[in-house]
């Protein structure tokens, strides 16, 4: 006879989707789960099937679409599933959900982590002109003597920077 | 040979395609650079800012299929309309040009949807207003990005100075059609969907002055030319365009990667 499911194994089947999501790398930053990087915003036991809630980062982020079939393939690998994935746009992702892990995860990687935004801060116009100096620290060898190559890096959410002191290019997470 | 959809011009279907086919040519144009720019970082910059247009698009034309209630998806608006019945910025049609053209543009056209997308995030409309909020926090990197180009450009060579002129000369006939309003505007502005664009106007005049300035550059009087690309009368650029987005879904209906 198949129990049906208690308060308690559908408790516990939460905790371990949790867990298995702290697995699932994201695709373009893969030093990253997709927990760290603040994208799945619940896990909800809906009768028989779990109901994972993500956030996409980018609207025309191009790796929500692998996010989604690894996270659902991770679920069913684990036994855990039926699952389905419900993406919610609002309230909007914002860099400053990526964990504290995330961000030391970030920076050992090589990409330098986001500065924390004021949430609902207006940003005016700023020209950053040739050469002008930003208080970006290098991940490499820590100095804030750094320039800003170009506003998109090798995706939308990064930044090229160059560390004046190391001489190394290195990307910047940027805060959004 | 895919025949075209019908669409139900309704004033809240219409009101969303203007903005999602502004992002949607946009972001074709911009991909015309990808191989294309004078360096490669800018090359993925503009490739990275249609990226962002086209997931913009995507998610207006989803729910412009969901308000318009005929079923139609994100692909059949996308690939399937006829030229009338696409309702974007005529300046978003033009070709890309020069460089200096394309960032001067893209600083026009992301001040505008700045301004507009904050408007949107209080729309009436749960889903809009959701996709505004994500939006507007992209289009500032938009703006910013380019509007820095644009002081580069001003500030920088003579080269680069007649180059920008000549832009800025070109792309200022079409601006009245950012900010002129017909019943379809009223509509939505009713329905509390979004705003008039006619209010948008004060606020990009403040800050396209700010960043002409900033490039000792001076906006060129306002033009009597009006264009209409929004109400799906479009330039000559336009059929080609088109030619180029829906050749595949109209030789191979329904045709997926």
């Amino acid at each position: 006879m198949i129990e049906a499911p208690t308060e308690t194994t559908q408790a516990a089947r939460v905790r371990a989707a949790w867990d298995v999501l702290d697995t699932v790398l994201d695709p373009e930053v893969p030093a990253l789960s997709v927990r760290d990087l603040g994208i799945v915003r619940d896990v909800l036991a809906q009768g028989d099937a779990l109901e994972i809630i993500l956030t996409p980062t980018y609207s025309g982020c191009p790796a929500t679409e692998v996010i989604e079939h690894d996270v659902l393939a991770a679920i069913d690998a684990a036994g855990l599933g039926p699952a389905s994935v419900t993406l919610r746009r609002a309230p909007a992702w914002s860099s400053d959900w990526i964990s504290a892990e995330g961000r030391k995860k970030l920076a050992a990687y090589g990409i330098a982590p986001p500065h924390v935004l004021a949430v609902g801060e207006a940003v005016p116009i700023r020209f950053f002109g040739r050469g002008r100096k930003h208080e970006v620290a290098c991940p490499r060898c820590g100095s804030h003597h750094t320039e800003r190559l170009s506003a998109f890096g090798s995706t939308a959410c990064k930044a090229l920077y160059r560390c004046l002191a190391c001489q190394e290019p290195f990307e910047y997470f940027k805060p959004i | 040979m895919q025949s075209s959809i019908e669409i139900d011009r309704t004033p809240a279907t219409q009101y969303l395609l203007r903005v999602a086919d502004t992002c949607l040519i946009l972001a074709q144009r911009l991909g015309e650079w990808c191989g294309h720019a004078p360096v490669l970082e800018e090359d993925i910059a503009m490739a990275n800012i249609a990226l962002d247009l086209v997931g913009q698009a995507r998610a207006l034309l989803t729910r412009a299929g969901q308000i318009e209630g005929r079923l139609h998806d994100e692909d059949q608006l996308a690939f399937l309309r006829s030229e009338r019945d696409y309702f974007n910025l005529t300046l978003v049609e033009l070709p890309r040009g020069d460089f200096a053209f394309s960032v001067l543009r893209n600083a026009m056209v992301a001040t505008w949807m700045k301004l507009l997308w904050e408007r949107l995030s209080d729309s009436s409309d749960a889903e809009l207003a959701a996709i505004a909020g994500k939006a507007l926090k992209e289009a500032r990197y938009h703006q910013q990005h380019s509007a820095d180009w644009v002081v580069r450009l001003g500030d920088g060579t003579a080269e680069s100075r007649l180059r920008i002129e000549a832009a800025l000369s070109e792309l200022w006939r079409y601006v009245p059609e950012m900010f002129d309003c017909d019943e379809i505007d009223e509509e939505a502005s009713a329905m509390k969907l979004g705003p008039l664009w006619s209010d948008l106007k004060p606020d990009w005049q403040s800050e396209m002055g700010q960043i002409l300035s900033e490039a000792r550059l001076s906006a060129p009087k306002e033009s009597a030319f009006q264009s209409d690309g929004k109400r799906g009368r479009h330039s000559e650029h336009m059929g080609y365009i088109l030619a180029d987005m829906q050749y595949l879904q109209r030789a191979y209906p329904g045709g997926v990667w």
